[in-house]
């Protein structure tokens, strides 16, 4: 069954605050192959004028990701995750992350169309500090691809 | 990429071996468990020739070379993608290549956008893939 295209515009609420820590940054770093510099050493960090190690770009992802859980998860969506391919990602930054944000996001459903029995979804991550300072925006567009017609697949 | 960069100039391609060790750890630090990027028997299950890269992990490593240009890991103000293209990781010691060229596109106000190029085995994985980058100020 396609997605309902009239839950574009939904918003869903934000999560609970995302504690950034110098480890999980360490670690994100480490699995890309990029563990050093202003990731890992404060001092590297703060001589490029940040007050401590930041993150790399795509590791926004792995903080939004539980707020777009959310929407892959809302049973009035019924998102058939077996059949999603994800199709682009996009990242608009007001400023790296860094250690010790307290991250909360909030994700809205964007757009819904439907092209040759495949439907497209393209959700909003607006990444925010608990106090409300902008860092930075996230879309995703997950493509699903057509249920598979009688091939018992 | 200095202050004395200009529109069209060619950025030196890096190129990143990625194994299943590394799609392993890339799962666990990101959160994202598809078995798809460490299970042949569900990758192929689904259709594909076997284990595939995350796209974020190709994508990370597309930011790799662009914070290697640049010289700032957080200078990014924009950075898109779309997958076009699986990497398929082959569980050996050597894995995939993957190679990211780029060229400066334009430059305004300060920020420079660079079109990236990102191959496996000679095929485009990414398209449309481009960064927006504040430039370090020029000395004074």
């Amino acid at each position: 069954m396609p997605l309902d295209p009239s839950f574009a515009g939904r918003t869903y609420p934000p999560t609970e605050p995302y504690l950034v820590g110098r480890e999980k940054i360490r670690e994100f770093a480490a699995a890309i192959g990029a563990a050093d510099g202003p990731f890992v050493d404060a001092e590297a960090a703060k001589a490029l004028g940040y007050p401590d190690v930041i993150a790399p770009p795509t590791f926004a992802m792995a903080v939004a990701s539980s707020a777009s859980q959310r929407v892959f998860d809302d049973p009035e969506l019924g998102l058939d995750f077996s059949r999603v391919v994800h199709g682009d990602q996009r990242f608009a930054y007001q400023r790296p992350i860094r250690a010790g944000d307290r991250l909360v996001t909030t994700c809205t459903i964007e757009e819904i169309m439907s092209r040759a029995g495949h439907d497209f979804l393209t959700t909003r991550a607006d990444v925010t500090t608990e106090d409300g300072e902008a860092v930075l925006s996230a879309w995703s567009r997950l493509v699903v691809r057509a249920a598979d017609h009688g091939d018992g697949a | 990429m200095g202050p004395d960069v200009r529109p069209g100039q060619q950025l030196e391609p890096r190129t990143y071996r990625v194994t299943r060790a590394d799609l392993v750890r890339y799962a666990g630090a990101s959160g994202d468990f598809n078995p798809i990027h460490w299970s042949d028997r569900v990758a192929t299950g689904v259709g594909l020739p076997g284990v595939i890269a995350h796209g974020m992990y190709t994508m990370a490593l597309g930011s790799r070379a662009v914070a290697s240009w640049v010289g700032d890991p957080g200078a990014f103000v924009e950075y898109g993608v779309r997958f076009t293209r699986p990497v398929v990781v082959p569980d050996d010691d050597a894995g995939a290549e993957v190679v990211v060229a780029g060229a400066v596109r334009s430059i305004e106000d300060g920020l420079a956008q660079i079109d990236l190029t990102v191959t496996a085995e000679g095929e485009k994985v990414l398209a449309q893939a481009r960064a927006t980058v504040r430039l370090p100020a020029a000395p004074a």
